[in-house]
C-alpha cells in the first residue's frame, strides 16, 4: 500500500507538493519510488532558475531507466537537496520526507489548488 | 497479444513486474533489480528463458553444414560438449551469436537470441537448400521451455533438484560433474531435460531445457529447495546488468547486422583456418588489416548519472562513437557500459567522455570485463 501522507497536494505524474506560505517543497511520491526501485542518481534544476508548471526540471534514474520530473507549480528553485544527490537510496526510502528534490517559491499560487487531493491521488494509483 | 511463456502463471504469483521483450511477457524484475543482481552473484537466482529459440540439426552432413555457416570450429566438439559461436552473412556481419552443442554425432541443438528465431531459421534454411549433404533442419522453439540457474551457491542445491546420473548424451554420476559447456540429458519426474552447465552471468550455473511441464515444476522445485541457500527469481533487468559487467554481448547492441564478430572483440570465436564458411574473407581481412570501430569497455570516473545506449563517446574533444549497452553497475556502484569507437581509442585507459543530456562526463576504457571475482 503506497504512503499518501494527507498535508500534499499531488501531480498526476506522481510528484508531490508541501505548500507553507508562499513556498513549497517538491518531491515524488512512495508510489513513484516503488514503481522504479533502486534509484541510483537524482540530477536537480540549479538553484534560480525559472519553471513553469509541467516544465521537467529535474530527472530521476533507476538501474533501467531514466525519469523526466515535472515541477507541479511554476516559481523560482530557491534549494536544492545535496541529501538526494549524495545518497540516491533516500528517494526510496524517505520518498515524503528527507527524499524532497527542491523548495520553490510560487509565482502563482492558485496553481496548488488544482493539483489532485490526496485521495484523487490514491484513486488514480488504484488505491 | 503479447506471447508467454509456460511460466507466465509463476511470474504472476510471484508478483513479477511485466514487460514487453521482443513481443514477449516477461519479468523486468521480481523485489528490485539490485536484489536480484546480487543474489545471483552472491548466491543464486532463477531466470526464465523459455523465449529462447532452439534448433536442431541432424544427420551425416551436420557437422561439415554448420561448420560451413558458423564461425567457431564445431569439430572441437565431442558427443556432450558446447560452443559459442557466430552466425555470420556473406558481409561478415552477424545474424546472430548462440552456443551449438553435440548431443551425439550427426545430431546438434542450437540455441539461439529470442529476437532472432525468425531471421535465424531462414538464413538456416535458406543455406541448407544449397547443401548437398543429408541435412535434417527443424525449428523446435514452440517445443522447450527453458530456465538458467546461476550463482555461486548453485552447485549446492541442484543434484537434490535433479537427483541421479545422466540419462543420455554423455554419463555423467551427476549433474554438478558436467564441466563447464557439457550438456547431458537427465530423467526428471519420468521427462528427459537437457542440462548444460552455461550461463549469461558470468557465475557458476546451468541450464535447462525440457517441455513446459517438467520446466514449470523444475521452476517450483528450484524455488522451494534454493531458498535456503538464498535462491531468488530473477529477471530480465539483473540479467542485463550481470551481463554488461562481465561484457558479454547482447544482439542488437554489441551485435547487429551492421557489425562483424571482429570489430566485437569476439574474433576468438572466429576459426580461420577451418575452411571455408559465410563472410570469411571479410573476416580474414579484417584480422590482417584491421577494423574501422571497435568495440570497448568503459567506466564512468566523474560522478554521474549511468550511461546509456545511444549516448554519445567524445573523444579528444570530437564526437566518435556511441554507447551500446550503459547501466549502474550493482556490484560496483559506478556507471559502466560498452561502446564503439575508433581503434585509436580503443586502448584500455583511453581517457573518453560520455554525453549524457548534453553535458559530458569522464570515463576511461577498460579491460574486459569489467567486473572480475576475486
Amino acid at each position: 500500500m503506497s504512503n499518501i501522507p494527507s498535508d500534499l497536494k499531488y501531480a498526476k505524474s506522481h510528484e508531490w507538493l508541501r505548500v507553507s506560505g508562499d513556498t513549497a517543497t517538491v518531491g515524488i511520491t512512495d508510489h513513484a519510488q516503488a514503481e522504479l526501485t533502486d534509484i541510483v542518481f537524482v540530477e536537480l534544476p540549479a538553484v534560480g532558475r525559472q519553471v513553469k508548471a509541467g516544465e521537467a526540471c529535474a530527472v530521476v534514474e533507476s538501474v533501467k531507466t531514466a525519469s523526466d520530473i515535472y515541477s507541479p507549480v511554476s516559481g523560482e528553485i530557491t534549494a536544492v537537496n545535496a541529501a538526494v544527490v549524495d545518497n540516491p537510496a533516500l528517494v526510496n526510502t524517505a520518498p515524503d520526507s528527507d527524499g524532497w528534490f527542491y523548495k520553490i517559491k510560487l509565482s502563482n499560487a492558485a496553481e496548488a489548488d488544482a493539483l489532485l487531493s490526496p485521495d484523487d491521488y490514491k484513486k488514480q494509483i488504484g488505491g | 497479444m503479447l506471447k508467454r511463456t509456460a511460466l507466465f502463471s509463476a511470474h504472476q504469483k510471484l508478483g513479477a513486474k511485466l514487460i514487453d521483450f521482443g513481443g514477449w511477457e516477461m519479468p523486468v524484475q521480481y523485489t528490485s533489480i539490485t536484489d536480484e543482481h546480487l543474489a545471483v552473484r552472491n548466491a543464486a537466482g532463477i531466470f526464465d528463458i523459455s523465449h529462447m529459440g532452439e534448433v536442431t540439426v541432424s544427420g551425416s552432413g551436420a557437422e561439415s553444414f554448420l561448420n560451413s555457416v558458423l564461425t567457431n570450429d564445431i569439430r572441437k566438439l565431442v558427443t556432450g560438449d558446447g560452443q559459442y559461436t557466430l552466425m555470420c552473412n556473406e558481409h561478415g556481419t552477424v545474424i546472430d551469436d548462440l552456443y551449438a552443442y553435440k548431443l551425439s554425432v550427426g545430431i546438434y541443438f542450437l540455441i539461439i537470441n529470442a529476437s532472432r528465431i525468425e531471421p535465424d531459421v531462414a538464413w538456416l534454411q535458406a543455406q541448407a537448400a544449397k547443401f548437398s549433404g543429408e541435412l535434417n533442419l527443424s525449428d523446435a522453439s514452440h517445443n522447450y521451455a527453458a530456465i538458467a540457474v546461476q550463482g555461486p551457491r548453485v552447485k549446492e542445491f541442484i543434484n537434490a533438484v535433479i537427483p541421479g546420473a545422466s540419462s543420455s548424451v554423455f554419463k555423467v554420476s551427476a549433474v554438478t560433474d558436467l564441466k563447464k559447456n557439457q550438456i547431458a540429458g537427465f530423467n526428471f519426474e519420468n521427462h528427459s531435460v537437457f542440462v548444460s552447465r552455461t550461463g549469461y552471468t558470468g557465475e557458476d550455473g546451468f541450464e535447462i531445457v525440457g517441455g513446459d511441464e517438467s520446466i514449470q515444476h523444475l521452476w517450483d522445485k528450484f524455488i522451494s529447495i534454493g531458498q535456503p541457500f538464498g535462491l531468488k527469481p530473477a529477471g530480465l533487468g539483473a540479467r542485463d546488468t550481470l551481463r554488461t559487467e562481465v561484457c558479454y554481448p547482447l544482439y542488437g547492441h554489441e551485435l547487429d547486422e551492421e557489425t562483424t564478430p571482429i570489430e566485437a572483440g569476439v574474433g576468438f570465436f572466429v576459426a580461420l583456418d577451418k575452411g571455408e564458411f559465410n563472410g570469411r574473407s571479410v573476416l580474414a581481412e579484417q584480422k590482417t588489416n584491421g577494423v574501422k570501430k571497435k568495440l570497448v569497455a568503459f567506466k564512468m570516473t566523474d560522478k554521474s548519472a549511468p550511461p546509456r545506449p545511444h549516448y554519445p563517446i567524445w573523444a579528444n574533444g570530437a564526437s566518435v562513437g556511441e554507447v551500446v549497452s550503459g547501466t549502474q553497475s550493482p556490484s560496483l556502484n559506478l556507471g559502466i557500459g560498452m561502446g564503439y569507437v575508433p581503434p585509436e581509442f580503443a586502448m584500455p585507459d583511453t581517457k573518453i567522455e560520455i554525453e549524457i543530456r548534453g553535458k559530458r562526463f569522464a570515463a576511461v576504457v577498460v579491460k574486459k570485463p569489467i567486473f572480475k571475482k576475486t
